[in-house]
Order: structure tokens, then sequence, then C-alpha cells
């Protein structure tokens, strides 16, 4: 038996996502300062920094909710095309619906508290234009059971739930449609270490079954190192340094980075 | 010439208790939400010898509209001789000289709270319905500014949030009046506290229907001949209310919307809501004339 290979070729990936040169400033602070960033597909990116570093800012202009006030940002997604930071609130609103999954630190941010649980997850799907009850319905339970939430409580508000509990219905409703892009601001701050290795598990086992592209944001360097990929450090509103997770954990070259891994460890 | 012979005689009031420009304000909002079905205009709502909530803003609309020669129907639940509805009609006869009446066929304006007449209006009539809540989106959006960017949108997708919600609750849609309807396939408009039982006639009526809130000061209007569509699920058909077997124990007729009346060992008896169509059936039953109208719903059905 003979086995054929193919002729070397060079791969060209290009990233999924690639924000360029993005500033955003509130009155006299500037949050983010010309930073650029990409992310390949089905790579997740870790940003760390301190409080006030601007990873947050960051992260809601990736979800379209933020308007930087220079910069350009592109999704390389079949039919979306351009700057997205110049499209209009119509179209804005579609593409956050239907390709960008968010899952906030703050789980009163994402969810609508006095609904159902499946309810929260279903609009996403409406506001996709879905409109029969039993795809509604199933879509919901699918993505709530894929987030390892249990089905007993399907339809719970968020209110009577516990933490982890409200982040596994941000998580299925951040990945009923399938986004090509889901984005996670402090997911696990806030509760408490079992659970957050629950959630960070759950979120493992999501990267690894669906190949989404995740940019991911903490404080938590012990959350960024079970995840991410490659990471890049902010401070202040710049990026100091980035690199594979690896590299910048073990290697760190950056005297802020050295003392942010040093005070982990 | 004088001042005197310029300026108007002394009155208590201006015709139709509104001044001018509070009326003409009123007529060029209506217009405006005529160009624009469904969709809520803002108007400044004038002081009324009533409690806003009450039907203030449908007798805003009923006094801008009417003239000598209008007659006027007012009706409360279905009722014509109901406080409400009398002391309205009587207030708008005295400031405006109308005469009035309580049959549908001879009105030229119905002012309403809660109920579309059982027979067909034409397109000569004009029925202005009183609404408490102008706002289909505040149950699932309590910020109006946000609420106004989402009609502007046509973003309508978490009003079916709360259909889903009622489902998964109660095994089927339990909105029982104000049913979230789309207005010519672009706003979503609350028809007013009517039941599920009356949305349908709001679909491609010959007549013209403003809907008018006092309290929040917005104007909408159902133009003539528009769609006017029921929010559904593609897999949920829409229900009226089970009304269409029950029998009216006053006239005996069947096939209309029922008001329930409680008995003492627990049953309930029934009887026509429209009081004016129950009254016409009683008399056509005891050969009194016969003066009916034709009725949107036929044996408890309404026809596609």
């Amino acid at each position: 038996m003979t086995l054929t290979l193919d002729a070397p070729r060079i791969v060209e990936t290009r990233p999924l996502l690639e924000v360029h040169g993005v500033s955003k400033s509130y009155g006299p602070v500037q949050a983010v300062r010309n930073v650029s960033a990409h992310a390949y597909p089905g790579e997740v990116l870790g940003i760390v920094g301190e409080s006030g570093s601007g990873k947050s800012t960051l992260l809601r202009m990736m979800n379209l909710e933020e308007i930087p006030e220079a910069g350009s940002y592109t999704l390389d997604l079949p039919d979306v095309s351009g700057n997205l930071l110049e499209l209009d609130r119509f179209a804005r609103r579609m593409l956050c619906a239907t390709k960008i999954g968010i899952v906030y630190q703050n789980p009163h941010l994402g969810l609508l508290m006095k609904h159902s649980s499946s309810g929260n997850v279903a609009e996403r799907l409406l506001v996709a234009g879905e409109r029969s009850f039993a795809t509604l319905r199933a879509a919901a339970t699918e993505a709530l059971d894929a987030s390892e939430f249990p089905l007993d409580r399907l339809d719970a508000p968020p209110i009577e739930l516990s933490g982890g509990m409200q982040q596994r219905v941000q998580l299925a409703k951040a990945i009923a449609l399938e986004p090509a892009l889901l984005l996670l601001d402090e997911p696990t701050t806030g509760l408490d270490v079992s659970v957050q290795a629950l959630v960070l598990d759950t979120l493992k086992r999501l990267q690894q079954d669906r190949q989404i592209t995740m940019v991911i944001v903490s404080h938590d360097l012990g959350v960024i190192r079970t995840l991410a990929d490659r990471v890049m450090v902010m401070r202040r509103g710049e990026v100091v340094e980035t690199g594979l997770a690896d590299q910048i954990f073990q290697d760190p070259q950056h005297p802020y980075t050295q003392q942010l891994v040093h005070a982990k460890l | 010439m004088s001042l005197s012979t310029l300026t108007k005689p002394w009155e208590a009031m201006s015709y139709g208790f509104l001044d001018g420009s509070a009326k003409r304000e009123l007529r060029r909002k209506m217009l405006k939400s005529v160009a624009v079905p469904g969709c809520q205009m803002p108007y400044a709502s004038r002081e009324v010898p009533m409690a806003r909530g009450w039907g203030t803003g449908g007798l805003q609309v009923s006094l801008t509209l009417v003239n000598l020669q209008t007659r006027v129907k007012v009706i409360d639940q279905g009722a014509d001789d109901s406080v409400n509805a009398a002391s309205i009609r009587r207030f708008i006869a005295r400031v405006a000289g109308t005469p009035t009446t309580m049959d549908t066929l001879e009105a030229d304006l119905i002012q309403s709270r809660h109920r579309i007449p059982e027979e067909i209006l034409r397109e000569d009539q004009v029925l202005v319905l009183q609404v408490p809540n102008p706002e289909p989106l505040r149950s699932v959006q309590p910020n109006m500014s946000i609420a106004r960017q989402m009609h502007a949108d046509a973003d309508y997708g978490r009003m079916w949030l709360q259909l889903y919600e009622q489902i998964v609750r109660s095994g089927r849609v339990m909105q029982g009046a104000s049913y979230p309807s789309l207005v010519h396939g672009r706003h979503v408009m609350t028809p007013s506290p009517i039941p599920r039982w009356d949305v349908p006639k709001l679909h491609m009526a010959k007549h013209l229907t403003i809907l008018s809130a006092g309290r929040e000061k917005r104007i909408f209007v159902v133009p003539p001949f528009t769609r006017v569509e029921p929010l559904v699920f593609s897999d949920v058909p829409y229900k009226v209310e089970e009304h269409g077997a029950l029998t009216c124990t006053r006239s005996g007729t069947t096939g209309f919307f029922m008001n329930e009346i409680p008995q003492d060992d627990g049953t309930s008896s029934f009887e026509i809501s429209d009081s004016e169509w129950g009254v016409k059936t009683i008399r056509a039953r005891d050969g009194e004339g016969e003066n009916r109208g034709e009725t949107w719903y036929k044996d408890g059905e309404m026809p596609q």
C-alpha cells in the first residue's frame, strides 16, 4: 500500500477577530489607548490586568456595546465584512445577536432576572427571528443542557438560582445561537472556588466540543492559565506584553507581568 | 372699526369644551398617526373635568371630532347605560350640542372602553378607544427611552418572550386583554384592554379606529383596511375566548361575547356583553321590529 502525501503548502489561517488601534476615553480618563488584538479561529485569548486597566472596556468594544473613538474592528466571517464600528445600530444589534455571545461578571447585566431561565435563553433566538414555540423550547433545553444546567430547574427564574447557576444560564444564552465568538468578562469572579472549578470545566469542555473562539477577561491568573492559549497583559489602557500562555507564565518579560506572575505564585 | 367688532363675543367656554389650539394640535396628531399606522404619537393632553385614567384621552379625541350633526354613542365595558358611559355621553352632548344614540348603526362616533360593538362598523363611522397603557413593550422593557428605540428598530422579539413565559407557566397564552398586535406589518400596538374576542374585528376593518391615552399622552390609529395581526407563535394559533357556545340568559342567543354573572349556587349565568346588541335581539325575539345589523361573528365564529 502506498501512502500519498499532499504537497507541502503554506497554511493561511486568517484571524477571526481583529481589533486594530482602538482608543476610548471617559472624560479625562483614557480607558484604552491604541490597543490592537487578534484571535484565530478556535483560539482562546486571555486578557489579564489589574482593575481599571481597560480590559473590560476592550471586551465591551468587541461586543459593540462601546464604540471607540478611533480604530477598526473586523470579524472574518462569511457574511460579515468591513469595519464593524461603522455599522448602524440595527445592523450592530443583529450581528451581536447572531455572531457574538457574551457572559458578564454580573448576571444582572446579561439576564432578565424575573423571566424563566429557559425564556432567557429563548430570548436570544427570538431576537434572531425564531417564532416556533417547539423549536424555541428544544433549543433552550439543549443549550442549557450543554452548559450543564440541571434541567429540572429549566423554568426557574435566575433570581431564585445560585451564582454558579446564573452563570450557566448566561453561558447557555451566549451559546444558544452557536456564535462564532464568545466573550467572557470575569465569568467566575464572585463564585466560590469549587463552583469556579465546575464553571471552568464546563467552559473548557465547550471549547473542546465546539471549537468556539473565545476572549476571556480576568484578573485571576489561575482562570487564564486554565483556559487561554494566548495571553495579553494590559495595564493603564495599554498592552504591555503578549505571548503564548506558557511563555507569559514561565518567562514573563515585562516588569509588570513579572510582578503579576510573582504575586500569583 | 373697533376692538369689539373684531373680537368674538364673550363665551363661557369654546365649542366642544377644548380651546381651538388644543383641537388643532389633536387633529394634527391624528393625521400624523393615520399616516404611520400603529405608531404612538405624543400629544399635549389637556385637562378635562374628569380624572385621568377615566377616559380623558378618548374624550379629548371625541370632543375634537364632533360637530352639531355627529351622533355620539359611548360604551363602557359593552354597556351604554353604565355610569361612566352615561356621564361621558351627557358631557359631550352638553358641551357640543350633539345628538346621542345607543344604536351602533345610527352612531357616527363611538367612544368605547374595553369593547368593540358586535355589529360591523361602516366606512363612515369612527371608533375611539380609551387606552390606559399605550406601551406594549412596558412589561418587557421598563425603560421607555429604550422601548422607543425598540419600536424604531422593530425589535419586538421580547414580546414573544412574554407569550413564551405564559405558555411555559400555564400551558397556554394567558394574555386576556390588550393582546399585542402588529399593525400594517410594522408597529406593535396594544389595542387597549379589549378582549381577544375583539382584536380580529380591527383587522382590515372598514372604519377608522383612534386609540388615545390621556394620562400617558399618546395617540395611535388603525386606519381603515389595515392589517392588524395578533402576535403568535407559528405553531401555537391565536385563540379568542371560548364564548361561541355560551347562551345569553336574557335573550336566548348564542355566539357572542358574554358577561359572566355568578349565581348564589356557585354556577354562572351569562348575558351578552354588548348591551345594545342584547336589547336588539330581545326586541327582535318579541317581534318589536328588526333593525339588527350584520355582526362580525357568525355562529360564534369570525369568518376569515
